[in-house]
């Protein structure tokens, strides 16, 4: 009985290596083949391992210190995406030092693989939705669970997701490096992968959707709400954008379904929503079990999570448009997408309100959990870049930072300083749970981590506000004889200190999320570091509350 | 609605659910939150009245203020252009060799063309106008010239550019290739000679034999050049291509020629004007020679 299963296996990833030599073999283009060879590598491999019994995933599981034995929850796919969200974490933080460095020195441009217009989608991908998305994969199947309490519907299926999800990244990421890209701004992918990546979303959805089902609860928790708006509205947005007609089924070339301005607004609003649904609301969801976990203290209030995640949900959807104002998009859409984005300013803090004051009676540990300390911060960037995002939306604010550095900061405020800091919170809070162990390696590393993390984000952001003001203002200036005064190189030239500068704090970032893979790694290994303890700051009960009002302070007698 | 209670720290009555451990308390919006947000909704609504904004059928809603974005930029650019007319109507009224006669709108010339050439040359002659030895995009600060360096001769060489396949034939001068014609011994020598007649190097009879041969027709017996050709200019201390005799060598075995784009169909005639007269003032223009300043003032009296 296991030797068929264990043949029916052999015969199945045979055949996908078969259909992929016949894939290379008929290939139109070096970089379709190249991905044939791939798959077809990994087919054989699996066939191999399965053919002599070696069980690789075992064996990872072994070097990555995997717990064995049944444990309440099916934990398995959350520390495969958890390990995954370290890694690529890692590996899109350094594509992204790369083009920061080759902006300002561009003579690290190395043609034709590693130039400026293929490793910035490498770096944008990487870290949206490999580092993210993991990150998202991560949490929501450890979140569901539990506040379902019951195990994940599907254990295949979710098994499916997380490795299906591991070669759409990679087949997106070395197509960019090979030169296949649809060209549109974070849905670079070719149609091959694009499909593939609608089959592992679609699996995902079922199996949230069935662990929901499933639950053990009566209501479903405002998490939850989060992640399946994150997942339904991505699943729409992926699959309308990507409506595309491919050249030839060998090849790796397709044309849109829509084109000019059609094109342009539907690649908006797929690019709008990919931030809101993707970067907010499945981020909020991660913030919305997290925060309240590690404070110890109830959500602040459950009427503005109902107000904020539907008004929230639904202004966003309409908001794209104001990546478009003063193009050819008709004036009336423009309008809308503006008057949408300024509605969308509360509903987006409402967030911000729950998470922070969530820590009500537990403020003091802001002072001692440096784990804490990272989700207040990832809030109040939180906060800061829901705010800038409306007021850029305001045509006049428009009319000077768009197409400047203004903003690369202001995303940069929302990726590195909301998303990066909840993710890197949420991972050292998963990590000892999900290894049993009793903490993470290091708390002073946590720290460590989240002072380079800020002051990162402080350079990052405060040289790109300088430099897109300085862009914005040095394009649009007129002599007092009416000509334009800077030449499009004088403003380059004029801003290169503000690019240094930005590698610099990307590189601090970097440092920090280092320090972070070693902290990770040191946990897996089952270590404890011996140092001063952080949490445990001696704390009196008594002397916890207000002072009294206008009490007179006894002065002693002179 | 089972464990409801009171959380201590707040005061404040939970809702009574709990998830994993996780309760939510019952606090009621916060007030400056909700009317905010009002006030958003509130502006929103304005807005969209004031300005073009709600789809129907055929068009959107055209908004009460009558504002468009076409209209808005029409609107700009006329302001712009009314600023700049008098100097335009001035500059395309007048020949270009009658503007040294005028020293104001030969200033503001001048400031034109710095603008327009930012947009348009900085790309290859640099933000400095220095261009680039290495990519052979002439300096046009110094005083070598290869077409001339009056104000006609700059403005004929940007509207019709150099070496345009469909050009202007005045501007399209070739540098034959010596490659295979001459061997290396043969190329040394007429480098040599070539870097003698600005000194660089003693002279050499072979070289000077070779020059005299192939080069005499065009760059002239003393290397002058002939800007009727487009033939540069030897004996001087100014090099397109480089200034060593490898760099001779290599120029004269597979002659590299740039080509200028004709701005004549990108750019209406007062920038171009403007534009040399910015060329111009740079530091080595030209005084135009005395019959063609009679021609232009012919041409002004034809006009006015």
């Amino acid at each position: 009985m296991q030797a068929e299963a264990a043949l029916g296996r052999v015969g199945l990833w045979f055949l996908i290596a078969l259909l992929s030599v016949g894939a290379y073999l008929g290939a139109k283009d070096a970089g379709f083949a190249v991905h044939a060879a791939l798959i077809g590598v990994i087919a054989l491999g699996f066939m191999v391992a399965s053919a002599r019994r070696f069980d690789p995933l075992g064996r990872a599981r072994g070097f990555f210190r995997m717990p064995e034995g049944d444990s309440r929850y099916d934990d398995d796919p959350v520390r495969w995406a958890t390990l995954a969200t370290m890694i690529w974490g890692i590996t899109g933080f350094l594509a992204g030092l790369f083009i920061a460095a080759q902006l300002a020195w561009p003579m690290l441009n190395v043609e034709p693989y590693l130039n400026f217009g293929r490793v910035r989608p490498l770096h944008t991908s990487a870290v949206i939705f490999a580092f993210g998305g993991n990150a998202l994969i991560a949490t929501s199947f450890y979140v569901v669970q539990r506040t379902c309490r019951t195990r994940l519907a599907f254990p295949a299926l979710a098994r499916f997701v997380f490795w299906g999800y591991q070669l759409f990244i990679v087949l997106a990421a070395s197509g960019y490096l090979l030169g296949i890209t649809e060209s549109k701004e974070y849905a670079e992918p070719e149609w091959y992968v694009d499909w593939w990546l609608t089959l592992v979303w679609v699996s995902y959805l079922a199996v949230f959707v069935g662990t929901i089902l499933r639950r053990h609860e009566p209501h479903i928790y405002v998490a939850n709400w989060f992640y399946l708006a994150f997942i339904v509205t991505v699943a729409m947005l992926h699959v309308v954008n990507n409506l595309d007609v491919p050249v030839s089924f060998l090849g790796s070339k397709s044309y849109p379904l829509f084109g000019g301005v059609q094109g342009a607004l539907v690649q908006w609003w797929y690019g709008h929503n990919a931030v809101g649904f993707f970067l907010t609301a499945g981020f909020l969801a991660m913030m919305y079990y997290f925060v309240p976990k590690q404070a110890e203290r109830p959500v602040y209030s459950y009427r503005l999570s109902i107000i904020h995640f539907w008004s929230l949900i639904f202004l966003y959807i309409w908001a794209g448009p104001h990546h478009l104002l003063y193009t050819a998009l008709p004036d009336w859409a423009q309008t809308l997408g503006m008057v949408f984005s300024i509605m969308l300013w509360m509903p987006s803090w409402g967030g911000m309100i729950n998470g922070l004051m969530t820590l009500n009676g537990a403020w003091d540990k802001v002072r001692t959990d440096p784990i804490i300390r990272m989700m207040v911060m990832a809030l109040a960037f939180y906060g800061m870049s829901t705010f800038e995002g409306p007021m850029l939306s305001i045509k006049f604010f428009n009319s000077l930072s768009h197409y400047t550095d203004w903003t690369i900061g202001h995303v940069h405020s929302g990726a590195l300083g909301w998303n990066g800091m909840i993710t890197f919170a949420c991972v050292y809070y998963l990590t000892p749970r999900l290894w049993k162990q009793s903490r993470m390696y290091s708390l002073r590393m946590i720290n460590w981590h989240f002072w380079l993390a800020t002051l990162g984000i402080v350079f990052y952001a405060s040289s790109m506000w300088v430099a897109g003001i300085t862009q914005g203002l040095m394009w649009r200036e007129y002599g007092a004889d009416g000509y334009l005064v800077n030449s499009f190189a004088d403003t380059v030239a004029a801003i290169k200190p503000m690019y240094i500068m930005r590698s610099f704090g990307g590189l601090l970032y970097l440092a920090g999320a280092g320090i972070m893979a070693y902290n990770f790694a040191m946990t897996l290994a089952g270590k404890l570091r011996d140092e001063a303890p952080m949490t445990e700051t001696p704390h009196d009960p008594a002397a916890d509350r207000p002072l009294p009002a206008a009490a007179p302070v006894a002065v002693p007698a002179e | 609605m089972a464990n409801k209670r009171v959380d201590e720290p707040t005061g404040t009555e939970t809702v009574g659910h709990e998830w994993d451990g996780i309760e939510e308390l019952n606090t009621p919006l916060p007030r400056w939150w909700l009317w905010t947000f009002y006030l958003t909704i509130v502006w929103a609504l304005v807005y969209v009245v004031l300005y073009p904004a709600v789809p129907l059928l055929d068009k959107g809603t055209e908004g009460t203020l009558g504002w468009t974005s076409r209209g808005q930029l029409a609107q700009d650019m006329t302001l712009a252009d009314q600023s700049k007319r008098s100097v335009g109507e001035a500059l395309a009224a007048v020949d270009i060799t009658q503007l040294p006669g005028n020293p104001q709108l030969m200033q503001q010339a001048v400031a034109g063309g710095r603008a327009a050439f930012r947009v348009n040359c900085s790309q290859c002659h640099g933000s400095g106008a220095a261009g680039s030895q290495t990519l052979g995009y002439p300096n046009l600060n110094d005083d070598d010239w290869l077409w001339g360096g009056d104000l006609a001769t700059i403005e004929y060489t940007i509207t019709h550019g150099v070496r345009q396949p469909a050009g202007d034939d005045k501007r399209q001068g070739a540098m034959p290739a010596f490659a295979g014609s001459l061997d290396d011994a043969q190329l040394a020598a007429l480098g040599d000679h070539v870097l003698s007649l600005s000194g660089k190097a003693p002279a050499n009879a072979t070289g000077a034999q070779l020059y005299a041969d192939n080069c005499v027709a065009c760059h002239g017996p003393t290397g002058a050049g002939d800007r009727l050709l487009g033939a540069p200019k030897l004996n001087d201390a100014i090099w397109l291509y480089g200034g060593t005799r490898e760099d001779i060598v290599r120029q004269v075995k597979r002659p590299r020629m740039g080509a200028m784009p004709a701005w004549h169909d990108k750019l209406d005639p007062v920038t171009i004007k403007m534009l040399a007269a910015y060329v111009h003032s740079l530091g080595g223009g030209e005084a135009s020679e005395p019959a063609q300043v009679a021609a232009g003032q012919k041409a002004d009296a034809a006009t006015r």
